[in-house]
């Protein structure tokens, strides 16, 4: 039975997988973000976090993403179910591209921009809504991308604590010595991760065009 | 934003220094405008001209003295109060890259929320005085030439009729004959406008063509402040000097 066959026989659990693929990573991407970015701005406004904030972010995405599993197993309510316990691990993983490049978006609109629109009477919170995040924008939505990227590959190995999603067949795979099983997962788990980095490239590219200058 | 009605300058500073790790970047200056005159800060890079300016809008605070605006601290006011009522021009424009011209100009009667109907007329009216035709409302900053987008910041500054206007160099990037096409603009303009204006510039030529007085900046300090007929023949040295060392470059 060769890889098209047994995609096609299978094609009901393959699409489950996939979906609950995507369900871990969306999920995580959302709270990454919502976490992320005001923890990005906070420390364009607080310098002084900065290197603290960056420096956490930096140090979680250096812990093997099995041993993090681990780690969060014993937490309670979250080590309960695989599925949360993926999520917030993904979550942490994702922090990092977005608070970096939030920061690194905003400080890089250019100064005399910033200081017009202060000059202009713009309140911190317009500089930031109007001027800062807009010209931001496209950095910040490549932080995205990156950070979804990786956010589906590290999730295929959510299977291994029992969160579901392609891992499923990877493992399933390595444990048959079936290359046909593990290309299950692998394929479509490749598909989507470049599928996200062109749809986010284009976005990031169509809002990078907003910080053209003279 | 008719905050121009009171007696008095519009803008003095009163002994106000500015300094930064100990060095002075404006020391002890004294020194008002009135409403519907123009001074010109001349001074070459690193006199201390834009810190001046920045003392006014709040952008910086003195670190002794005061400035006042119509009589009151600038520590006193509302920054955000203060500073929409100042017009603020800079070198290019420091246009918003990513609103169009028309939402550029709008910026101050768009967060004072005035009508959208007033807004548009507004923007009409502005981009026809500062000499733009009505269909360049819709380009951004980047599509226009240098000229053009120091119009636009121009138009900006004066959108919500500000009694005082603050312009840095805001022709030095532009060519000779543009800059000098649009010194003339301004010129008029301001003699239509009679707002309380501080123009700061290093070519003596700009200052003598809009000024109503000078003053000259050194290190911070102010070397001397004289009606603009006068400047030309000042004995101070250092008037002299700066003088001198334009009619040396200068076409006649």
């Amino acid at each position: 039975m060769n890889f098209w066959h047994f995609m096609i026989a299978n094609r009901q659990q393959v699409l489950d997988l996939t979906l609950e693929h995507i369900a871990l990573v969306g999920l995580s991407i959302l709270f990454a973000v919502l976490v992320g970015i005001p923890l990005g701005i906070l420390i364009t406004r607080v310098p002084q976090l900065s290197k603290a904030v960056i420096g956490g972010a930096n140090i979680i995405q250096t812990i093997p993403s099995l041993a993090l599993f681990g780690f969060l197993l014993p937490a309670p309510w979250i080590g309960e179910r695989g599925g949360r316990l993926a999520v917030l691990a993904l979550t942490l993983y994702a922090l990092l591209p977005l608070i970096r490049n939030t920061y690194a978006g905003i400080q890089s609109v250019d100064p005399a921009v910033v200081e017009a629109g202060r000059a202009m009477g713009l309140t911190d919170r317009q500089l930031l809504f109007q001027v800062e995040l807009p010209l931001a924008s496209g950095v910040i939505v490549a932080g995205v991308r990156i950070a979804t990227v990786l956010s589906v590959g590290v999730a295929t190995i959510a299977a291994a604590i029992g969160a579901g999603g392609l891992g499923e067949f990877i493992f399933r795979g390595l444990a048959m010595v079936n290359n046909q099983v593990i290309l299950a997962g692998a394929v479509p788990a490749a598909i989507l991760a470049l599928s996200a980095d062109v749809g986010l490239g284009a976005l990031e590219r169509r809002l990078g065009s907003l910080r053209l200058r003279s | 934003m008719t905050t121009s009605a009171s007696a008095g300058p519009a803008i003095t500073f009163d002994r106000a220094s500015f300094r930064v790790n100990g060095r002075a970047l404006v020391h002890d200056l004294t020194l008002s405008v009135n409403h519907g005159e123009t001074l010109v800060l001349l001074g070459r890079s690193g006199s201390g001209k834009t810190t001046s300016l920045k003392l006014i809008n709040r952008l910086l605070v003195p670190s002794s003295g005061e400035v006042r605006v119509n009589g009151k601290s600038t520590t006193d006011w509302d920054p955000i109060r203060l500073r929409r009522s100042i017009g603020y021009v800079i070198q290019d424009g420091g246009l918003f890259p990513h609103f169009t011209v028309s939402r550029n100009i709008a910026l101050v009667p768009q967060i004072e929320n005035w009508p959208q109907e007033k807004i548009g007329a507004r923007v009409r009216e502005l981009l026809a005085l500062v000499g733009l035709t009505p269909d360049l409302g819709d380009r951004y900053p980047q599509q226009l030439s240098g000229g053009q987008r120091q119009r636009v910041g121009v138009a900006r500054a004066l959108a919500a009729d500000p009694p005082i206007l603050l312009l840095d160099e805001p022709f030095g990037a532009l060519d000779p004959i543009t800059r000098s096409e649009i010194q003339k603009e301004f010129r008029d303009l301001q003699r239509r406008m009679k707002k309380a204006v501080i123009f700061v510039t290093h070519d003596l030529r700009e200052a003598l063509l809009l000024a109503d007085r000078v003053a000259l900046m050194e290190d911070g300090r102010l070397i001397a402040n004289l009606p603009v007929t006068e400047f030309p023949h000042s004995d101070e040295p250092l008037v002299r000097a700066y003088v001198e060392a334009f009619s040396g470059t200068a076409p006649r």
